[in-house]
């Protein structure tokens, strides 16, 4: 299946959590914030929230800013 | 106690409430710009500031690096804006997103008009902070020198109101301090200069008229030496809030000596 994660599609395995997701690209959870489908999900349903084909991630961090 | 150290004491006393949290220094420093991630940990240092801000983007996938390595959050409050939003439901995003990212329930609240000017989005920018007050953000918008904006943000729930001293990353300094007079006049909530700001002589100018803080990012990261800068804007934001302190002498129009005038 695929979900598109900050705009690119990415093939993943059936039954993957957000979690696991976000450790397969090395991405820190506790530095990051995460929308499913432009829902915010809060950090503790990240390893339990499971994906669906399609699904549209987005995954913000900070960065330099004023 | 020497005299020295009493005037230490009271920088320490008169501490800047923003909300529930509280701060020693008043100077906000950004973190866009700079040369190198390394020169910005130390510009950070030398500006003695406790509060960092930070703007919110997608992860860059197979990035190694983070900001966040550069940072310690132990040392420096994070400080999340909503740069590049133009919309009142934008920011509201963003500000919810960077809660979530778990670093802080402040936010910088910044509703832009438009990409020439990045001047703020009064209508856009109330909308929002009514919203985000409402869920139990602390606030720190920025906004215009408008004195009437400016109450209407504060009755709006924002817990600190940021007027520009001039357009963001401009370094033109405090262009209206009469209206930053007439803001402070009437505020019930902490004042703080945030944009324009080019050199110290700006930080301590807005200190002195009395504001609460300064924040500033293009004046040092853009400086030909960041470090150093960042020394001298720490150096005027203490100057300025000490002369606010003590009271400054009327302008007079007409000469008075200060040597006697009499008996020789």
């Amino acid at each position: 299946m695929k979900v598109i994660l900050n705009g690119e599609s990415k093939e993943c395995v059936e039954g993957i959590t957000i979690e696991n997701l976000l450790d397969l690209y090395k991405i820190d959870k506790n530095r990051v914030a995460v929308e499913l489908n432009l829902q915010i999900i809060p950090k503790k349903e990240l390893s339990t929230l499971v994906l669906r084909d399609t699904d549209l991630l987005e995954v913000v961090t900070f960065v330099g800013g004023g | 106690m020497l005299a020295a150290d009493k005037i230490e004491k009271r920088i320490e006393d008169t501490k800047l409430k923003i909300g529930k949290y509280e701060f020693t220094s008043r100077l906000f420093v950004g973190t866009g710009k700079y040369p190198s991630m390394e020169i910005m940990k130390e510009a950070l240092s030398a500006s003695g500031t406790e509060v960092v801000t930070v703007a919110v983007r997608r992860v860059k996938i197979n990035e190694t690096t983070s900001l966040l390595d550069y940072i310690n959050t132990k040392k420096y409050k994070i400080l999340p804006n909503t740069a590049g939003c133009f919309s009142a439901d934008e920011a509201i995003r963003v500000a919810r997103l960077a809660r979530e990212a778990g670093m802080s329930d402040m936010i910088k609240l910044e509703v832009l008009g438009d990409e020439k000017t990045l001047l703020p989005d009064p209508i856009e920018t109330l909308k929002a902070t009514q919203v985000l007050a409402k869920e139990g953000f602390t606030v720190l918008v920025y906004t215009s020198d408008d004195p009437i904006i400016a109450r209407k943000l504060e009755d709006a729930g924002a817990t600190c109101v940021m007027p520009a001293g001039a357009p963001i990353g401009s370094g033109q300094g405090i262009l209206n301090k009469n209206n930053l007079r007439i803001i402070l006049e009437s505020a019930k909530v902490p004042i703080i200069v945030d944009a324009g700001v080019g050199t110290a002589s700006d930080v301590a100018i807005a200190m002195e008229l009395g504001c609460e803080g300064v924040l500033l990012n293009t004046g040092i990261a853009l400086a030909k030496d960041p470090v150093q800068m960042a020394r001298a804007m720490k150096l005027a934001c203490e100057a300025g809030r000490l002369a606010f302190l003590s009271g400054r002498i009327p302008k007079r129009l007409y000469a008075k000596a200060s040597s006697p005038e009499k008996d020789f």
